[in-house]
C-alpha cells in the first residue's frame, strides 16, 4: 500500500479545502492590510497595522499536521502562524479580531498577529526565532504526566534550527521521550538570507541523528507526503516513542513581511509555478475526484467563511486605551 | 476581568514564628515539600535539584521525598527548560524551577521575559503561567562577576514577573508558599548569604523562627524591620541583616534608624516606603544590585514623587557599577557593607 492511498477521496478534498480556506483568509488580511496604508506606506497605519507575516505558499504544512490533530493537542507556532492556527481550529472570528486589535479578540488586542493565544485549543506562536519550540516540551510534558496521549507539535522555520534553543529542545525532548513533533518550515529564505547562507547542512531533518530521533525530510511542498510523513511521527509520539523531526520544503509565495520588495530574491520568477494550491487541485483533478465546479464551491465557502470573519472584527470595538494595564498580572494591573 | 475592589482587601495575617528555627535553607525546601504535598500538580525541575538537593541547598531532600517523576534533574539547557516549565504551567502545572545562578539568565531570558512573562498580557488575561523561577543571588564569598550578581532590578524592569526576595527564614518559607500558590509568574531570589548553608560564613539571622504549618507572606507588601524615628533605610535581602547590625550599633549613640525590608521587589510596596519616608524624611537606600536605573533609584523615585520638597536626606548605598570583583579586599570594596551602610547614616542625620 503506498502512503498516497491510505489517504481518502474526502481525506484528499479535505487537505485541499484547508490550503484553500487559509489561503483565502491571507488573502482576506493582505487586502485589509494595504487598503489604508496609502498614499505612501506607513506601517503603522490602517486597519491593521504593524509587520505583517503571511504564510501564503505555506498551506500544505499546515493542512498535512492539522489532519492528524484532534482537540486536546497542542501547537506552537512560529511569527508566521496564521495558517497553522487555522489549521489547528482556531477560532477565525476571535483570530482576525486580534489581528484587527479589537477587544473580542484572542488577546484583547494585546497580542497582535505574531503573539495569538488560544487556550481552547492549546494554540500559541511567538515573535521570536525558535523560542516557541521549548514551551512545546512542557505542554507535552503534561500531557505524559496527565496519562494521556495528547502530543505537541512545535513548528518553526528553516532559520531556526541553527539556535541553541532548537537543539535543547530537540535533546531534551528526545532524553524525556516527550511526545512532541517538531516540524521546520524550509521556505528558503530567513528574511533575506538564503538557506544555503546560513547553514553547512542541506536537510535540517539530518540534525535529528545527533538526537537519536527519527528525521524526515518533504521535498516540493507535497501535501501528501507531508500527511504521511506527519501521520507516522503523531503515531510514534502518541504510542510513547517520542519526539520526531519533519523538515518540509516549502514556499514563501510573498514577502518576509509585507511591504518587503524582495530585491534579495532571484527565485520569483518561477515562484507562481510553485503555488501548492493549483499544483494540487490539477493532481485531484487528474485523479478524478475533483472538477472545477467542486473547485468553486470550495473557494466560495472559505470565502463566505472567512468575509464573516472579518466583518466580525472590524464590528468589533476597540480596547478601551484605559484598559491597557490590565492584564499584566492575573489580578490585574499592579505598579 | 473584575473591576477594582471597592474595599481593602484582607490580606492573610501572618501567623506567629513560633520557637522552632530553621535556616533559611530548610525553611523554603519545607514551602515546597508541603505545597508538593498539597498539590500533585507541583513540581520541581533544573541543574542538580536532584540527588545533589540544589547547589545552595534549595531542594535537599525532595527527591527522596517525592521521586524523579517531581524532582527532575535537567540537562544544561535553561532555554529548553525554563521553556518547558513554561508549557507545562500554561497546561496547568505548576512548576517550581530553578536557574542554578541568577547570572545565568543571560542564557536563558528570552523565555524568562518575552515568554513566561509576557504571555498572560498577550492573550488578553486567557492563558496563566502559574510557575515559580528560583535563583541563587549575590556575592559576598569571591565567586567572581559571573557567579555574584543580584539582579532583581534587570528582572522586575521587565513587565509581567513578580520577583520577591526574602530576608530570613519566615519569609523565605511564607513567600515561597505564596509564590507557588500565586497564579502569576514569580521569579524567587534568594541570597546565598542568607542560606545558612554549613560552607559559607553564616549571617547569624540566617537561622530563626518558623512556623510548622504552610503559610504565606503576601507578595507585595513590605515589612517594617526595625521602627525608627530618624532616618530610613529602604533595603532587601542581606542587606537588611547589615542595616539591622548598623542600627543596632547607632542606637546607643541616640541615632533612631528605621529599617524597612522590601521582601516584594514587583510590585513595589510604595505605600510602605512613602509611609517611612514620610515619617524620617531621611532615606538612605541600600541594595547589592548594580547601582544606576535600578532598584535603588526606583525608591528614591517613588519618594521624591510622594513627597516633593519632604526629603531632607537622600542616599545609596550600593554596588558602584562595576563588575563584582574577585579578590576579596576588592570585592568587599564595592558591596554594601555594614561599614558603608553606617557612614551613610551618620551622613543622613548630619544633614
Amino acid at each position: 500500500m503506498t502512503v498516497q492511498s491510505a489517504l481518502s477521496a474526502t481525506d484528499r478534498l479535505n487537505l485541499l479545502r484547508m490550503m484553500v480556506l487559509i489561503r483565502t483568509f491571507e488573502e482576506a488580511i493582505l487586502r485589509e492590510y494595504h487598503a489604508d496604508k496609502s498614499p505612501g506606506f506607513d506601517i503603522g497605519a490602517g486597519l491593521v497595522p504593524g509587520e505583517m507575516h503571511l504564510a501564503a505558499g505555506q498551506e500544505p504544512v499546515a493542512a498535512g499536521i492539522g489532519a492528524h490533530l484532534s482537540l486536546g493537542d497542542a501547537m506552537t507556532a512560529t511569527h508566521r502562524p496564521h495558517h497553522l492556527a487555522i489549521a489547528h481550529g482556531v477560532d477565525m472570528r476571535k483570530m482576525a479580531a486580534e489581528i484587527f486589535g479589537r477587544e473580542t479578540g484572542l488577546g484583547r488586542g494585546r497580542g497582535g498577529h505574531m503573539h495569538l493565544f488560544d487556550p481552547e485549543v492549546h494554540f500559541s506562536c511567538s515573535g521570536i526565532v525558535a523560542e516557541g519550540l521549548p514551551p512545546a516540551l512542557g505542554q507535552a510534558l503534561a500531557f505524559q504526566r496527565a496519562g494521556t496521549d495528547k502530543v505537541a507539535v512545535a513548528v518553526a522555520g528553516e532559520g531556526a534550527a541553527n539556535s541553541g534553543a532548537f537543539h535543547e529542545s530537540l535533546n531534551l525532548a528526545a532524553l524525556w521521550k516527550l511526545p512532541v513533533v517538531f516540524v521546520i518550515e524550509d521556505n528558503d529564505w530567513g528574511i533575506s538570507v538564503p538557506r544555503s547562507a546560513s547553514t553547512s547542512v542541506p536537510s535540517n531533518a539530518v540534525r535529528a541523528a545527533s538526537y537519536g530521533i527519527p528525521g524526515t525530510r518533504v521535498e516540493d511542498n507535497a501535501v501528501e507526503d507531508i500527511w504521511a510523513a506527519v501521520g507516522e511521527a503523531v503515531r510514534r509520539a502518541r504510542a510513547g516513542e517520542g519526539p520526531s523531526l519533519i523538515e518540509v520544503h516549502t514556499l514563501r509565495l510573498w514577502g518576509h513581511f509585507e511591504g518587503d520588495a524582495q530585491g534579495y530574491r532571484g527565485d520569483l520568477e518561477g515562484v507562481p509555478g510553485r503555488d501548492p494550491i493549483p499544483t494540487y487541485q490539477k493532481h485531484l483533478t487528474d485523479a478524478g475526484i475533483l472538477d472545477d465546479g467542486a473547485f468553486t464551491e470550495m473557494g466560495a465557502a472559505a470565502s463566505a467563511t472567512v468575509e464573516e470573519a472579518i466583518a466580525f472584527a472590524k464590528s468589533s470595538p476597540l480596547p478601551d486605551p484605559a484598559d491597557a494595564l490590565k492584564y499584566v498580572f492575573t489580578e490585574g494591573a499592579q505598579s | 476581568m473584575s473591576t477594582a475592589p471597592t474595599t481593602q482587601i484582607q490580606l492573610p495575617l501572618e501567623p506567629e514564628a513560633g520557637r522552632r528555627k530553621l535556616s533559611t535553607a530548610k525553611a523554603m525546601v519545607e514551602a515546597i515539600a508541603q505545597q508538593m504535598h498539597t498539590d500533585e500538580k507541583v513540581f520541581v525541575m533544573g541543574e542538580d535539584v536532584g540527588a545533589y538537593g540544589g547547589i545552595f541547598s534549595s531542594t535537599t531532600g525532595l527527591l527522596d521525598e517525592f521521586g524523579p517523576e517531581r524532582v527532575i534533574d535537567t540537562p544544561i539547557s535553561e532555554t529548553a527548560f525554563i521553556g518547558l516549565g513554561i508549557g507545562a504551567a500554561v497546561e496547568g502545572m505548576r512548576p517550581v524551577v530553578e536557574l542554578m545562578f541568577a547570572d545565568f539568565f543571560g542564557v536563558c531570558m528570552d523565555q524568562i521575559y518575552n515568554h513566561m512573562a509576557k504571555i498572560h498580557y498577550e492573550s488578553g488575561g486567557n492563558v496563566r503561567v502559574p510557575m515559580v523561577l528560583m535563583s541563587a543571588a549575590g556575592g559576598g564569598y569571591s565567586d567572581g562577576a559571573q557567579h555574584s550578581q543580584c539582579l532583581w532590578g534587570t528582572f522586575a524592569h521587565l513587565p509581567g514577573m513578580k520577583v520577591v526576595v526574602p530576608s530570613n527564614p519566615y519569609d523565605a518559607k511564607g513567600l515561597m508558599t505564596a509564590a507557588i500558590r500565586s497564579d502569576d509568574p514569580v521569579i524567587y531570589l534568594f541570597h546565598k548569604g542568607i542560606m545558612g548553608l554549613g560552607w559559607m560564613k553564616k549571617n547569624p539571622r540566617s537561622i530563626g523562627a518558623v512556623p510548622t504549618d504552610a503559610y504565606e507572606v503576601p507578595i507585595g507588601k513590605a515589612r517594617v524591620a526595625r521602627e525608627g524615628k530618624d532616618v530610613s533605610i529602604v533595603t532587601l535581602s542581606l542587606s537588611v541583616h547589615h542595616s539591622l547590625d548598623v542600627a543596632e550599633k547607632l542606637a546607643s549613640e541616640g541615632i533612631d534608624v528605621e529599617v524597612i525590608d522590601l521582601r516584594t521587589v514587583v510590585p513595589l510596596d510604595r505605600e510602605a516606603i512613602v509611609a517611612s519616608v514620610g515619617k524620617t524624611r531621611r532615606l538612605v537606600v541600600v541594595d547589592e544590585d548594580y547601582q544606576s536605573f535600578g532598584l535603588s533609584g526606583e525608591v528614591i523615585a517613588t519618594a521624591a514623587e510622594a513627597l516633593p520638597g519632604g526629603l531632607k536626606h537622600v542616599s545609596r548605598v550600593a554596588v558602584p557599577d562595576v563588575p563584582i570583583p574577585y579578590a576579596r579586599d576588592l570585592e568587599y570594596s564595592v558591596l554594601p557593607t555594614p561599614a558603608r551602610i553606617e557612614a551613610a547614616v551618620r551622613q543622613a542625620v548630619a544633614g
